[in-house]
């Protein structure tokens, strides 16, 4: 009995859904780094929330991550009139579909159904395609129809192929390395942080709550850890006299 | 307020019920840890519906504003997160309870004779909580909500001549779509609880009229004292409402830290692609059914499509869920406790748990020829368990069992 049950523990957690066999490198989280939660929001409003939204999400709910209102409406509400609102774009799905393929999804949840890990990796892994119709392709999402929005501040990366001959015999094009052909505004370093910071963000925008789910869960735990031990003494008491 | 209790009880039978049901109904004194499952089972149901009763307050059952109103549960409505995960978090744990409880069962053979039918109603609950819980799973109108009710109505599209009206009858539709949501929800809400509480009570009501099994399985109510209660029987209220209290407070000690530390428990009671709406133009490379599911689902798969029909698979997985009912009259032993029993029942016992827990884990696996044919193999286990109980429970070495319970 006890043999299955640590065989159901060591199972390993379902895959996150992505293309299998990518590597992807680990995202660097932190809930309460408000600072960077902060950076994150001002990428996020400045790059993503032209074609992306975050339609469940409300700009004031950015409070939770130590903005005023009045910051919030002075420096990030560029797509909306008040700080009630969610964060919507203004393109019409329909022109999204001619102009990408697909609409671009809605962000409010996309780090719970793909994974913080897989949002970083994939936001640094844009490199130059010419046969893509934008210009970009990924490693992490093979043609994707997003382009690399923020080109200017990773600069361009061009792939550097080597000639793999694979089981069936034939030939094939494999990326060994990238090359920097036109740098950006920000060195590796630097936007490698920025894309943490965003995904950070993105990460909080897929369950605002979850700060406060850990503080609650603790008094919660706490409070039945002292019920367990009353209950087990009641018990006691009420069981000394049956043999 | 003696009184007042006379006042009631000339006209509601409340003092004679409290004590048939609570403070006169004895139960063996010998009950271990196997028999916390029971009250928990109805814990849960309380906490589904009380949940539950909170949820469709902010819910719409809309194809077009589902996923959304399930995102603003999480977000705006006050706690709304809170109640959420209790009740998803609740939905597994109701069968990870179940299994146990009817683990037990088998174990100490409380369905045999005279609790058959404390069993069978047992069983009906466990199949309307297949359907209660397949349902709600539709509700959050995620990618594995769309697609795991496809794989799941498409089954009955596999009964031969009526199968495509079927299927089509059940959706309401051509596909998976509004109608579907709309009366999945009304089922989900308000028939199956209703069917559920009518079972449960009938279940309970059986279960007293007899009285309960032990884990020696010896009928307490053969020897009595002079005081007309059973020798080893102790009153269920308070010995055993405060036992099940400490039950209680461990139980939610492990419902809390799911709820509030991994309410996705690792994408096995929340599905990643569940957080992607549903599409019904893209299918996911992956459809893996809820875990509890699973081991149906891998016997499912297992059999080979039949003259080019998966018929023979959908019945092969209903017969496994079924064949449950029969238990009671396959079962020939001469003892009803594990603990009386000898080695055939106790390796056929072994091989059907590791079977069962075998065939889960594969359900949730992409399908591979190596996995097929163990999958075939532990579903080749599971059906033999019960198939070929008759025998070997007859021809089991058996210890004699003693006259009263032991401790």
């Amino acid at each position: 009995m006890k043999k299955l049950f640590f065989l159901i523990l060591a199972l390993p957690s379902l895959a996150i859904a992505s293309g299998a066999g990518v590597h992807l490198d680990t995202a660097p989280i932190n809930l309460n780094d408000h600072g960077s939660l902060q950076r994150g929001a001002r990428v996020f409003v400045n790059y993503c929330l032209n074609c992306h939204s975050a339609a469940y999400m409300r700009y004031n709910r950015m409070q939770d991550i130590g903005l005023t209102e009045s910051q919030i409406k002075d420096n990030l509400l560029f797509a909306a009139d008040k700080p009630g609102e969610t964060m919507t774009v203004a393109m019409r799905t329909a022109d999204a579909k001619a102009w990408f393929g697909a609409p671009p999804p809605d962000l409010s949840v996309i780090t719970r159904s793909r994974g913080p890990d897989w949002v970083y990796t994939y936001l640094r892994s844009f490199y130059r395609d010419d046969s893509r119709p934008t210009g970009w392709n990924n490693t992490v999402f093979d043609k994707v129809g997003m382009p690399h929005v923020m080109q200017e501040l990773q600069g361009h990366l061009a792939p550097v192929y080597r000639v793999e001959t694979g089981e069936d015999g034939k030939e094939h094009h494999v990326i060994e390395r990238f090359e920097l052909i036109k740098p950006g505004k920000l060195t590796q370093a630097e936007y490698d942080a920025l894309v943490g910071d965003l995904t950070n963000y993105l990460n909080w925008v897929g369950e605002p709550a979850k700060g406060d789910r850990m503080r609650i869960g603790l008094v919660v735990l706490l409070f039945l850890g002292v019920f367990y031990v009353i209950a087990f003494y009641l018990k006691k008491e009420f069981w000394k006299d049956v043999h | 307020m003696e009184k007042l209790m006379n006042w009631v009880d000339e006209r509601f039978p409340l003092t004679s019920s409290y004590k048939a049901h609570l403070s006169e109904y004895f139960a063996p004194k010998n009950f271990n840890f196997w028999y916390f499952f029971g009250s928990l089972a109805l814990l849960v149901l309380v906490i589904q519906i009380v949940s539950g009763i909170f949820l469709t307050m902010h819910y719409k059952p809309d194809a077009a504003l589902a996923f959304a109103s399930v995102e603003y549960i999480m977000r705006d409505v006050d706690y709304g997160w809170l109640i959420r995960y209790i009740h998803s978090t609740g939905a597994s744990m109701f069968f990870v309870v179940v299994y146990l409880h009817m683990f037990r069962g088998v174990i100490y053979g409380s369905y045999r004779q005279p609790r058959e039918l404390i069993w069978i109603f047992g069983v009906i609950i466990y199949l309307v909580l297949m359907g209660e819980a397949f349902m709600g799973y539709l509700l959050p109108w995620g990618q594995m909500s769309y697609w795991g009710a496809q794989v799941i109505i498409n089954l009955f599209s596999a009964v031969p001549f009526i199968g495509g009206a079927l299927s089509e009858w059940i959706r309401g539709d051509y596909v998976i779509g509004d109608a579907t949501l709309n009366r999945f929800f009304a089922f989900h809400v308000i028939a199956l609880p209703m069917v559920l509480l009518g079972l449960v009570a009938a279940h309970l009501v059986a279960l007293h009229e007899v009285g309960s099994n032990n884990p020696d399985g010896v009928e307490i109510k053969k020897l009595k004292g002079a005081d007309g209660h059973p020798l080893d029987g102790i009153p269920f209220h308070p010995y055993y409402t405060v036992k099940d209290i400490l039950g209680v407070v461990v139980f939610l000690i492990v419902f809390a830290s799911i709820v509030f530390f991994a309410p996705e428990m690792g994408g096995y009671f929340l599905e990643f692609n569940n957080f992607v709406p549903a599409d019904s133009l893209k299918t996911p490379e992956h459809i893996a059914p809820v875990w509890y599911f699973t081991p149906y689902y891998a016997i499912l798969r297992a059999i080979p499509p039949i003259f080019g029909s998966q018929f023979p698979g959908v019945a092969a997985m209903g017969i496994a869920v079924m064949i449950f009912f029969a238990l009671p009259w396959l079962d020939r032993s001469p003892v009803k406790s594990i603990r009386y029993r000898g080695p055939k029942f106790k390796i056929a016992l072994t091989l059907f748990v590791i079977a069962f827990i075998g065939l889960g884990i594969l359900g949730v696996l992409p399908s591979t020829p190596l996995y097929t044919v163990i999958s075939q193999i532990l579903s080749g286990v599971y059906f033999a368990f019960f198939l070929l109980m008759p025998w070997y429970t007859k021809n089991d070495t058996t210890k004699p069992v003693p006259e009263r319970v032991t401790q």
